[in-house]
């Protein structure tokens, strides 16, 4: 899970890395209240998980808590690049001598984690890399060691940061460390790290990325979850515990397994080109599709205005397809009424021939059958695009 | 031959007693896994009868070892207690761990990985993974036996089903070993250490490599196949159509940015000479071509 800025400031703050105040705001006076409180000069920002909200608008000055709330109510609202801004952080403005950039990852590759440090901030950090990358510091860290002070210090040198903020960047960097421990995260960057004017190392603006494996140990993660950016679809089916993903095509997927439902979503848009159709949706319903995740997964599917048509991929392995066809009958008999659209079954695998006559005896007038994954592509694409 | 686990593979189940632990102890018996032994920590001195096999519990794997002579190690604890249980395995030397559970979070992989990459002794196969089988020797997960024999086409695979999906269409020619090595950011073995291990088998004739979007180890993969691998390979990839930011089911397979895309790992895997098929079937019959000259 990203995190919005504000949301990485506060765990910053808890995590004593040094931030300016800041505060969220959902209308134009919380923006007034919020300005009025820090005092002085503020910036008003659009939270938005997406780069480039500076270059789209949403990013401005405010003179004084009047100003904030008019800057806030235009940009609350603004769309940058998709992305709908339901909320600004109001934080306090502060004048800046240099910029600097830090970033603790994941490094999949090396299967460990990975420092980045540069004098060099403020910009991408692809561009530092490409431009001068005798100023970008990569330094792997074995997660079973860490990063202490003497690390730390070691890692500044290499990021060539001078004298004067050493000691300040190295205890943000050990400060960070702990964060991303402690919190689970893939991801916290500092971009820019700053130096103000009075010689302080502050973090002026961050990224944070949480483990959503982790969620068991962190039960307070959850409150940091976007409830108004989250498709209600999606919501429904995270609380019936099924892996869904809204798209924005025409034919429902429900299939078995992340790369099978993957593949199958390929599949899919390259038979819709013909009839000008997408996958509307990402289903994986697992191994074990029993009647009843089936039909949690096919309500779901069904309750979609955009779906047309529906294609039902199973390969059983583990579950064989007769389970899978008695799974489908009964799901349809739960919904009733509700099943109002073609589904197209494919099964093949662990006790096909079972699995097919099943869905061939129960005969219901919504349910095709073919034998191959591309030809039930082909006849599911075919039947949304008419 | 076969790579990784064969017919004197020695098997112990962690958390066998759990209910995913029976039952797939249960099939993993029945295609002719030599499971000698169980772990759950309490339980140790207990024996689990197994459709008719009596099957002893251990409180770790170094009793199991000592017991036994296990020389491998399947996991299906729960996430929860996944890291305990692999550094129990780790601590033990046994020299390979397979690590079915799905959802370990990504730190703790990440230090029981740099742990046994420490110890030198075990190599890991996952998490999130389907496992492992030589068809006819040995299947240490949840591949399902019975779908085909032992043969002369190794495969390699990020997803389960798929891995199921593409044994199933070129079952009439068998398979040395398929490999399932998870969907997760931080794996154990990787792609290239499977195009290495069929590469050095000689009973292998021919290499299936199924990817999926998702960071680089297809490309890695690809300059490894460049550089080591002179058998027939054909590619698969899954997610062409997956939108940036999205985590598609695995926890791995996330597109950000430009990196990480389907396209980028075709166009890499194609540079070297490995044929891929646009969809599993088409994959299927580029490697039926092959092997049938």
């Amino acid at each position: 899970m990203d995190l919005f800025e504000y949301q990485a400031r506060d765990l910053f703050e808890a995590h004593q890395i040094p931030v300016l105040a800041g505060a969220v705001a959902t209308t134009p006076e919380q923006a007034f209240a919020a300005a009025t409180k820090i005092g002085g000069k503020v910036v008003v920002k659009a939270q938005v998980k997406v780069g480039g909200r500076g270059k789209a608008g949403g990013v401005k000055l405010a003179e004084n808590a009047d100003d904030a709330k008019a800057k806030a109510g235009a940009i609350l609202g603004m769309d940058i690049k998709g992305h709908t801004v339901h909320k600004v952080m109001i934080a306090q403005a502060a004048p800046i001598d240099s910029e600097y950039y830090l970033a603790i990852l994941l490094d999949r590759a090396n299967r460990n984690f990975l420092v980045m440090a540069s004098v060099a901030g403020g910009m991408e950090i692809e561009e530092v890399a490409h431009r001068t990358p005798e100023k970008l510091a990569k330094v792997g860290i074995n997660p079973n060691i860490g990063i202490d002070k003497a690390k730390a210090i070691e890692i500044a040198k290499g990021g060539q940061f001078s004298a004067d903020v050493i000691d300040q960047v190295a205890d943000v960097l050990v400060k960070l460390w702990q964060a991303f421990i402690k919190e689970d995260a893939t991801l916290m960057e500092i971009n820019p790290l700053v130096k103000s004017l009075d010689g302080k190392v502050i973090a002026l603006d961050g990224k944070v990325t949480l483990d959503d494996n982790s969620f068991f140990r962190h039960p307070e993660h959850e409150q940091l979850v976007d409830q108004a950016s989250t498709n209600p679809l999606e919501k429904l089916a995270k609380e019936k515990d099924l892996n869904y993903v809204k798209l924005d095509g025409q034919v429902g997927i429900i299939g078995n397994g992340a790369g099978l439902v993957m593949s199958t979503l390929d599949v899919v848009a390259y038979a819709g080109e013909k009839y000008g159709v997408k996958p509307a949706n990402f289903l994986d319903i697992g191994g074990g599709a029993s009647a009843e995740v089936m039909a949690n997964g096919l309500s779901i599917i069904l309750s979609d205005p955009d779906v047309k048509s529906v294609f039902v991929n199973v390969f059983g392995g583990i579950t064989a397809c007769d389970a899978v066809a008695n799974g489908i009958v009964q799901a349809l008999d739960i919904l009733g009424s509700k099943a109002t659209k073609p589904i197209v079954v494919r099964l093949d695998g662990n006790n096909v021939g079972l699995g097919r006559k099943i869905l061939s005896q129960a005969n219901h007038p919504l349910i095709s059958q073919l034998e191959t994954m591309d030809g039930a592509a082909a006849k599911a694409a075919e039947l949304a695009g008419k | 031959m076969a790579i990784f686990v064969n017919e004197s593979t020695k098997v112990i189940v962690q958390g066998m007693t759990g209910s995913e632990g029976t039952k797939h102890t249960k099939r993993m018996l029945k295609a002719g896994t030599k499971i000698v032994g169980g772990v759950t920590p309490g339980k140790g001195g207990q024996s689990v009868d197994m459709d008719g096999t009596l099957i002893p519990v251990f409180n770790s794997v170094s009793e199991a070892m000592a017991a036994t002579g296990a020389n491998a190690s399947v996991v299906f604890v729960p996430p929860k207690f996944a890291k305990a249980a692999v550094i129990d395995a780790i601590d033990a030397a046994m020299p390979l761990v397979v690590v079915i559970t799905e959802g370990i979070p990504v730190h703790d992989v990440a230090a029981f990985y740099s742990y046994a990459v420490g110890k030198g002794k075990t190599q890991i196969l996952g998490p999130n993974c389907p496992g492992i089988i030589s068809p006819g020797k040995a299947n240490l997960g949840i591949i399902p036996a019975d779908i085909t024999g032992p043969g002369k086409i190794g495969l390699v695979s990020k997803s389960g089903t798929l891995t199921y999906q593409m044994i199933f269409e070129l079952r009439d020619f068998g398979f040395t070993t398929a490999v399932g090595i998870g969907g997760d950011p931080i794996i154990g073995t990787t792609h290239i250490d499977c195009l290495r291990a069929f590469q050095d088998d000689p009973d292998t004739k021919a290499i299936v490599m199924i990817g999926e979007i998702g960071g680089d180890a297809e490309e890695r993969a690809a300059q490894f196949i460049k550089e080591y691998v002179t058998k027939p390979v054909v590619g698969y990839v899954a997610g062409f159509t997956a939108p940036e930011g999205k985590t598609m089911g695995h926890a791995g397979a996330i597109v950000s940015g430009s990196s990480g895309t389907a396209a980028a790992k075709k166009e890499a895997l194609e540079a070297v000479g490995v044929a891929v098929g646009k969809t599993p079937s088409e994959t299927a019959n580029l490697m039926r071509k092959i092997l049938n000259g």
